[in-house]
């Protein structure tokens, strides 16, 4: 689903967030981005949405290589993933139910269609009874759980969240991970950034632990070894498809 | 994955018809846009009066020279020529010649107005009644004021004066139509510069919704940015914006005609006492039906013009960071 080949990004300044990264993620897994901050979680994230480009390298995802999707098909290539942010990016000046609805509405949905996913994404979060009120009347768990049902209403294969319990205390922490974790038991791939190692220790899902945009060299755990192995194998693209 | 989910997005759009989805897509986005003017009422307004005055001014205009053109065209028929006879002349053979002329088939009527009629009413007139008194004689000639038929055409009428110039008791013969045409001429240069001033005008429209949509994207930045990282296209985005613009130029347009009716309807009083001091009744000829209809459409031209280039211009520019 996702593949990084000797992927580099390097910013205007010069600043190198990821270097000559390999790494990759089969369908159906949930998998943690990990790392100080700083790392490079969050440009590995953006390069999967598309909103970096790799310097240089390949970044592959669901068979797309992102370098070669122009401007004009990245809607289309951004619609096929579900996204999930620190600050949850809601709209705040519509309420609840049309935040939800709004990738449906982009995607060309019908109005029936689209009320009953909202209300079926809305009821998967937890959130059906609050459709009607607007974002800001609600806590911040909530608020990530808004976030959560927008970003799996059009049913992704992808799921990428970048910090998502980064403001949450450990326990909504953990509700929110376990609702992440319901979607990956129905085939949804997932990718997630956090630095809370407490909190993915209990989930028990695989880590790419990231260091100054590099893997980290595993201190015990040989399981990236293997994953990078495994990785270099590869011949192309075409095993993800 | 893109073809599942679009096949599933036609999939529904099959059940109502996708032709119906399209629409309500639109209309929703329009009552959207609308909604989103008709929240902050005095702003909107503020621009709407701005486009309305601005579409309102060539359209008076334009109104005016229609007027001026009808009513100059009434004058086109004033083909009345003087015939200044010799200072000589007496009243009687004045009078003779008024009657043989009067019955020719080419002329309609000659009115003569005698030396003495002439001094009195231009003591009247002039206000040198008193110095005017002192004159021993009268210095001004009888006149004959001849009204040409009204099958006359331009040549007859040319031959006609020609004619009577050279009779032994004619003077001067004075034609009084130059004028008129003088006037079309202004009326000409008049319209032409309309012309450009209405284009001109248009641009401010397009320039006023322009900046309004502008400061509107700018207001709006995050609200595109998530959207854009949700999956929107450019056109998505636009879309709303273009209905704004849209809605501008059409209550900008729809006002601008209020503003012009009203506008006539104040003038109808003043321009009919007017035309009764000519002993005339004249009715302002306001604008036709389609002119009418042409004033919003125009303004809802511009408005999208004005909100596609703003649009365009400025939501390549916001990309989610
Ligand atoms: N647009 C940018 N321009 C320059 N440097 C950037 C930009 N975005 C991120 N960086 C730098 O890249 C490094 C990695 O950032 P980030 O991926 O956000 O780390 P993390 O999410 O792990 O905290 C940081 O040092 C950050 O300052
Ligand atoms: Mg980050």
């Amino acid at each position: 689903m996702i593949l990084f080949k000797d992927v580099t990004k390097r910013f205007p300044g010069g600043y190198e967030a990821i270097r000559g990264l390999d790494m990759s993620v089969d369908k159906g897994e949930m998998v943690f981005v990990t790392g100080h901050s700083g790392a490079g979680k969050s440009t590995l994230l953006r390069l999967i949405a598309c909103i970096e480009r790799p310097t240089s390298g390949q970044v592959i995802i669901n068979g797309q290589n992102t370098s070669r999707v122009g401007r004009s098909r990245i809607p289309a290539y951004r619609r096929q993933i579900g996204m999930v942010f620190q600050d949850h990016k809601l709209l705040y000046d519509r309420p609840v139910f049309d935040n939800v609805a709004l990738p449906l509405i982009i995607a060309g949905f019908g109005h029936r269609e689209a009320g009953r996913r909202v209300r079926a994404a809305l009821d998967q979060v937890g959130l059906l009874k609050k459709e009607k009120q607007r974002p800001e009347t609600l806590s911040t768990g909530e608020q990530q759980r808004v976030g959560i049902a927008r970003a799996i209403v059009s049913r992704p294969r992808l799921l990428i969240a970048d910090e998502p319990t980064g403001n949450l205390d450990p326990d909504l922490s953990f509700e929110v991970m376990r609702i992440f974790r319901r979607f990956n038991e129905v085939g949804v791939t997932v990718l997630i950034a956090s630095h809370d190692l407490s909190l993915i220790d209990r989930l028990g899902c695989r880590q790419i632990p990231l260091e100054n945009g590099r893997l980290q060299v595993p201190k015990e755990d040989t399981a990236v070894d293997d994953y990078i192995a495994d990785a270099d194998t590869i011949s192309g693209p075409e095993k993800w498809l | 994955m893109a073809v599942t989910r679009n096949a599933e997005a036609t999939k529904a759009a099959k059940k109502t018809g996708p032709v119906t989805a399209w629409l309500t897509r639109h209309a929703s986005t329009a009552v959207g846009s609308l909604g989103r003017l008709v929240r902050q009422p005095a702003a909107s307004l503020m621009t709407i009066l701005v486009i309305a005055i601005t579409l309102a001014l060539p359209a008076s205009l334009h109104l005016v020279i229609k007027n001026a053109e009808v009513i100059s065209g009434g004058w086109e028929g004033a083909l009345d020529f003087s015939l200044y006879l010799k200072p000589g002349t007496s009243l009687k053979q004045a009078q003779a010649l008024a009657n043989i002329i009067g019955k020719r088939a080419d002329i309609e009527s000659v009115r003569l107005i005698t030396a003495d009629d002439a001094l009195r009413e231009f003591k009247a007139a002039s206000g040198f009644g008193d110095a005017l008194d002192h004159l021993t004689s009268n210095p001004l000639p009888h006149t004959l004021l001849v009204r040409p038929s009204s099958r006359s055409t331009d040549g007859s009428i040319s031959l006609l004066r020609e004619e009577l110039g050279n009779l032994p008791e004619t003077d001067v013969v004075q034609i009084d139509t130059e004028w008129v045409q003088r006037f079309h001429a202004i009326l000409d240069i008049l319209q032409r510069a309309g012309v450009m001033a209405a284009a001109l005008l248009g641009i401010a429209v397009i320039v006023i919704i322009g900046n309004t949509i502008r400061l509107d994207i700018q207001n709006r930045r995050e609200e595109i940015e998530v959207t854009k990282l949700i999956g929107a296209s450019n056109a998505f985005i636009r879309r709303p914006f273009l209905y704004s613009g849209l809605w501008y130029g059409l209550g900008g347009g729809l006002l601008a005609l209020a503003l012009v009716s009203y506008g006539l309807s104040a003038l109808e009083v003043p321009v009919g006492r007017l035309a009764g001091l000519y002993g005339n009744s004249y009715q302002l000829i306001s604008l036709s039906l389609k002119e009418s209809a042409s004033i919003p459409a125009i303004g809802m031209f511009l408005g999208l013009a004005g909100s596609w280039t703003a649009a365009t211009r400025h939501m390549r520019r916001i990309e989610p960071r």
